[in-house]
């Protein structure tokens, strides 16, 4: 790996953000926006708005971050940057590290943004340190993008990898706990949702508002959220092929 | 392999899904020389290039390129390549464009703006591709090919859609180049670029139909005309054996 092809990488996917400031704006305001809509959608409930709040703080960037990815990704392969790159001295993880690199900057921007917004503006009441809630929604911001560039590789259109999202992202929220506990679904899904990433995300925030800390059990989840990235981005690689047919 | 032979393919097969696209080709290209492939589209030109550029999957034969495998890790940094898509980040100026590719080349600070000059694209350098015309797509798509000073520049129908002043132009620019010792291989359809090459490859349904100087195969087809001396180079392969002229 070589740190001058990954600086330059990071530097040109957030010059490429810088240019599309629109993106940026709707990156950190409309997570902002759908926390102050669901506040007064539980106005008669505010402990339902205190359970979900941290988890949908943390949650966010693994959605947005995702569609991201996957279309950015989809951008390189379409455009013919991405063969002029496989024929240059690039490394492959060199590009992978550098976007990720760059995404994780903007997670971190909009997890900041967002977890102040929600703990000061909207009075979310929790346990958990914004500090730790940010590094959680890094590590999820992470996980999003690995399963982006992976999924980038099966879309052979921007419409069809946009369409990825609710067909990945949105059953794992779905499943995940932050809407229905898991324990009262059927059975199947219970089981299910054990098999997907995005409910040790969950787990993790959950447990970080209602205990403000990880403890054992919290560690291991993130453990499953950094390799289950990991994962996802070995594959992801291995989708990222030098030759071609 | 000679000193001047700067590329070098031997009994070349690519199979591209169910169709064999190249069919045991064998050629080799001189250093300090401008080469030109011509042949109708879908006749291999763009396999072929990549292939040497090393980003095509290849059933079999070999390609070497500056001595080493095509695409070996020691030669990627030594090729300059520009695809017929441009291969641009059409979201970023010029001059981001090629100061991207000259950092992962590691080419010397000065570079930039020297290839910028080259190509003529100084005063536009800090526009954003994507408002540029096309001819001044390709120039930036040229400067992001030369950047890393390169061996061996494989450019793929760099002239298409440009105005005969531009075209003329970077014509001069590609021999100025090649006197500077490097080896040029540039794909076209349009026969009529064919005079400004010192070496011609006739390609034609995956196989090399002929090859020479201009002046050789006008000789060979008994005529001034280039595009001419391919149809009837064309019509005598398509003969059975004996009857030809």
């Amino acid at each position: 790996m070589s740190a001058r092809s990954v600086t330059a990488t990071a530097a040109r996917v957030l010059a490429q953000l810088r240019r599309d400031p629109r993106t940026i704006a709707l990156v950190l305001l409309v997570p902002c926006l759908l926390l102050t809509l669901l506040k007064y959608l539980f106005d008669g409930q505010p402990e339902t708005f205190n359970r979900i709040g941290v988890p949908l703080v943390g949650l966010f960037p693994l959605l947005q971050l995702f569609i991201v990815t996957s279309v950015t990704m989809l951008g390189e392969r379409t455009s013919g940057t991405l063969e002029r790159l496989m024929a240059s001295p690039l490394g492959r993880l060199d590009l992978l590290v550098g976007y990720g690199a760059a995404f994780a900057l903007l997670a971190t921007l909009q997890a900041t943004i967002v977890s102040t917004f929600a703990l000061t503006v909207l009075g979310l009441d929790t346990s958990a340190s914004a500090l730790a809630v940010i590094a959680l929604a890094v590590c999820n911001a992470l996980l999003g993008m690995s399963l982006g560039l992976l999924a980038s590789a099966f879309a052979r259109t921007e419409f069809q990898a946009v369409q990825f999202m609710p067909a990945f992202i949105l059953p794992q929220l779905l499943l995940c706990g932050l809407f229905v506990p898991r324990a009262r679904m059927a059975s199947a899904l219970e089981i299910l949702a054990n098999a997907l990433p995005a409910t040790y995300a969950y787990d993790a925030l959950d447990r970080l508002a209602s205990d403000g800390g990880l403890g054992p059990r919290g560690t291991l989840d993130v453990g499953v959220v950094l390799a289950v990235t990991l994962l996802a981005l070995v594959l992801g690689a291995a989708t990222l092929r030098r030759t071609t047919a | 392999m000679t000193a001047s032979t700067a590329i070098e393919v031997k009994n070349l097969r690519v199979r591209r899904g169910a169709r064999e696209v190249l069919h045991g080709l064998s050629l080799s290209i001189a250093a300090g020389r401008v080469t030109g492939l011509l042949g109708p589209s879908g006749s291999g030109k763009t396999t072929l290039l990549r292939s040497i550029v090393g980003v095509q999957v290849v059933e079999s034969g070999s390609v070497r390129v500056l001595g080493e495998p095509a695409g070996a890790p020691a030669v990627r940094g030594r090729v300059g390549y520009m695809t017929q898509a441009r291969g641009l980040y059409d979201d970023l100026s010029t001059r981001e464009n090629v100061s991207y590719f000259a950092r992962i080349l590691d080419a010397p600070a000065g570079r930039v703006g020297e290839t910028l000059a080259a190509v003529q694209l100084e005063p536009l350098a800090d526009q954003v591709v994507r408002t540029l015309s096309g001819g001044e797509q390709a120039r930036a798509s040229l400067a992001t090919a030369l950047v890393g000073h390169p061996a061996v520049l494989v450019l793929d129908e760099p002239t298409v859609g440009l105005d005969p002043q531009l075209r003329r132009h970077l014509w001069d620019t590609f021999h100025e180049l090649a006197g500077a010792g490097a080896a040029l291989l540039i794909s076209s359809h349009v026969m009529d670029e064919a005079g400004y090459c010192d070496e011609l490859l006739l390609m034609r349904e995956g196989g090399i139909l002929a090859r020479g100087t201009p002046d050789e195969l006008r000789e060979a087809a008994h005529t001034p005309d280039l595009s001419e001396a391919f149809l009837r180079l064309t019509e005598q392969a398509d003969q059975p054996q004996g009857s030809a002229a």
